[in-house]
């Protein structure tokens, strides 16, 4: 589904992204953890299409596409989903004109007719329901003025409605409590099937007795540095990121 | 020929053309607002308050003052606005037209155009005409004073409600000729009673109007009036408008300007309240592109303990285009308790459009609450990509951005048909 090779990017003059190569297959969860400022989220953003970033080298294939080649809305067409770490306040577009705007424009990249009102609202009733969103909180200005629990529910609840093939969670339980993690995570494994793949980039072991991954790879100072399986995070958490930094830089220097 | 020669030529002939009417009260004004205009002339940017709008640009036409043009109400029915519910008053080229206007009929209310008010309400016009208005600073506002032969004049009589909105159709015929008018209304609101107006302003064709207009509006105690101005004219088109309000105890005032389209559009909003337990409302939204340059003045003057003004205008400029913003608020040393605020935000889309803005508040009085605040930055480039990561494209993403960002100032219109049409022509210009 996709597979990454020797990714390299920058921003401005400063190189980030070291050479990453990753392949995710149908169906699986990659957890990406790794100390902060070793690019963890610069690679979620790399994959979105964000254009403060510039690949210097390197390919990503995204089910036999050339993502790179890609604008952000078409990668998103194509199926590739951010949630963000920090969801952007809009405010004056609701949550249900935006993501009328997303699903139709995604529909037509693909040839379909746009749904109408009545289509929409019952879809959206229907992915509220399962994500345990209120309709209230998507008639409001798009995040605007909602906590860090609603923001991060109402990017699950973005994904639920778009139903993309990759979905790409960057640092989706900074800032929640327990509660809200619980109930994020929920809508998450709802969201999970044999087709629908996950990139899940965090800190903390924390968010991975939620969403269980299939792999865990460790990112330090732009590459992955460690790949295995679940246990891996249970050692991070057990060891902290020290022991890895020690291996990486003995490695590279 | 100067400018000013021919000025000179055009007033003149209007004298003589007065012959026996000269008696009458706006025609006694005449000489001494002529006066005054010959001493001031037309304003340059030497004056602090034109500084960065220069009418220099008026010298590049020759106008007729007045040209007689016909428009057939077929013509005059395609315009955006030509189906809004009211009683309309038709203009064209700045003469009233009694064929493409509604019949005025209604007995209570006075819907006249100027001629006729001086036969049936000759003491509103003694009382009211050129009353709250500066001729001796503004040389257009002299200017006006001196040329204008018509105008609608509404008089709302105490404790009337006008139950249709007024809707005043300027239209400029500019596909044969550069055309200018001199329009003078004047609308009197009674104690109590309430009005509904709309100032729309259209050319059709590429040649250059000048518009140079007046319109006072008196809004007596525990009056209502309602005011809107609607600008859609062409690039080489010059707007020069001055909107004089004077409000009276627990008046109410509320005016929205939405400048769609025009060369260069001047307008100053003048209110002064005269009263306590007033309330105001200034609404402005402009999205000049291309060379088009757009300048709003306000001038909030609060006299009198407790009332309160309230001010947003809101501004998306591209392509060369330059914007203006100037808002004088004044408190008065009697003006306790007064609660007056001004915002003024700005989205610029290209790096050579500009904007100047200037909050000017002189606060005499020491028990207020007064707050202003102008910003002038980019489109949100985070917004824009969270949108494309959704699947928006850019242009649709920036489109939706933009019509977020005029939505409080167009949401806030309670007349929906107006608000509709207001909205597809903004869509329009902003997807432009």
């Amino acid at each position: 589904m996709l597979n990454i090779s020797n990714l390299q990017a920058r921003v401005e003059s400063k190189e980030i992204l070291k050479g990453i190569n990753l392949e995710v297959k149908p169906g699986e969860v990659h957890a990406i953890m790794g100390p902060n400022g070793s690019g963890k989220s610069t690679l979620a953003s790399v994959l979105a299409g964000r254009e403060t970033f510039e690949v210097t080298g390197g390919t990503v294939e995204f089910n036999g596409k050339d993502l790179l080649e890609l604008a952000p809305e078409e990668r998103a067409a194509e199926g590739i989903f951010l949630a963000f770490q920090y969801p952007i306040e809009i405010p004056g577009v609701t949550t249900i004109n935006f993501l009328k705007t997303a699903l139709n424009q995604i529909r037509k990249y693909h040839g379909k007719d746009p749904l109408d009102a009545a289509q929409f609202l019952k879809l959206m009733k229907e992915k509220a329901k399962t994500v345990k969103i209120d309709d209230q909180l998507l008639r409001r200005s798009l995040n605007e003025g909602f906590s860090g629990g609603e923001k991060k529910r109402n990017e699950i609840f973005q994904m639920a409605m778009l139903e993309p093939t990759l979905a790409i969670l960057d640092e989706t339980d900074s800032g929640l409590d327990i509660d809200a993690l619980r109930i994020v995570a929920d809508g998450v494994n709802q969201l999970r099937s044999k087709d629908r793949s996950f990139i899940v980039v965090t800190h903390y072991q924390r968010l991975l007795e939620y969403i269980v991954p299939d792999y865990v790879h460790v990112l330090y100072n732009g590459r992955i540095v460690k790949s295995g399986t679940r246990e891996l995070a249970l050692e991070l958490e057990a060891k902290g990121y020290d022991w890895i930094k020690a291996e990486a830089d003995s490695v590279s220097a | 020929m100067s400018i000013l020669t021919k000025i000179e030529g055009e007033f003149d002939s209007l004298l003589h053309h007065l012959n026996g009417k000269s008696g009458q009260a706006y025609n006694r004004l005449r000489e001494q607002a002529f006066e005054n205009f010959k001493k001031l002339g037309i304003p340059t940017v030497k004056n602090e308050d034109w500084k960065y709008s220069s009418l220099k640009g008026l010298e590049k036409y020759d106008y007729r003052l007045f040209a007689p043009a016909s428009f057939s109400a077929d013509e005059a029915k395609e315009l955006p606005f030509a189906h809004l519910e009211g009683l309309q008053l038709v203009f064209v080229n700045g003469t009233f037209s009694a064929e493409l206007s509604s019949p005025l009929l209604n007995e209570k209310i006075k819907v006249l155009d100027f001629s006729e008010a001086e036969k049936v309400i000759p003491e509103i016009l003694n009382e009211y005409y050129g009353k709250g208005l500066d001729i001796e600073k503004e040389g257009l506002t002299a200017l006006n004073m001196a040329l204008s032969r018509q105008g609608a004049v509404i008089y709302v009589p105490a404790n009337t409600t006008l139950e249709k909105p007024v809707v005043i159709r300027h239209l400029h015929k500019t596909s044969e000729e550069h055309i200018k008018n001199s329009v003078h209304h004047l609308a009197v609101i009674g104690k109590n009673a309430e009005a509904k107006i709309v100032e729309i302003f259209q050319n059709t064709g590429d040649y250059s109007s000048f518009t140079n207009i007046v319109t006072e509006i008196f809004v007596d105690e525990e009056a209502r009036a309602d005011y809107y101005k609607i600008q859609d004219e062409n690039d080489a088109s010059f707007h020069v408008g001055t909107t004089q309000v004077l409000q009276k105890d627990r008046s109410y005032f509320y005016a929205a300007t939405f400048t769609v389209n025009g060369g260069f559009v001047r307008n100053n909003l003048n209110l002064v309240l005269d009263g306590e337990y007033i309330e105001s409302h200034m609404y402005g939204l402009y999205i000049p592109n291309g060379s088009q340059h757009v300048d709003n003045h306000t001038l909030v003057d609060h006299k009198k303990p407790n009332s309160e003004s309230n001010e947003l205008y809101k501004g998306i400029l591209d392509g060369r285009s330059k914007g203006v913003f100037n808002g004088k608020i004044f408190v008065r040393e009697d003006a306790q308790k007064t609660n007056a605020y001004q915002n003024c935000r700005n989205v610029i889309l290209s790096e050579s459009a500009g904007m100047n803005t200037k909050p000017q508040l002189e606060i005499w009085a020491d028990d207020v609450k007064c707050s202003h605040g102008t910003t002038t930055g980019k489109l949100d480039d985070d917004a824009i990509f969270y949108m494309q990561s959704r699947g928006i494209p850019k242009s649709e993403a920036i489109k939706l951005q933009l019509a977020a960002f005029a939505e409080d100032v167009v949401s806030q219109i309670k007349w929906e048909v107006l608000r509709e049409e207001l909205d597809i022509l903004i869509l329009r210009k902003l997807q432009s």
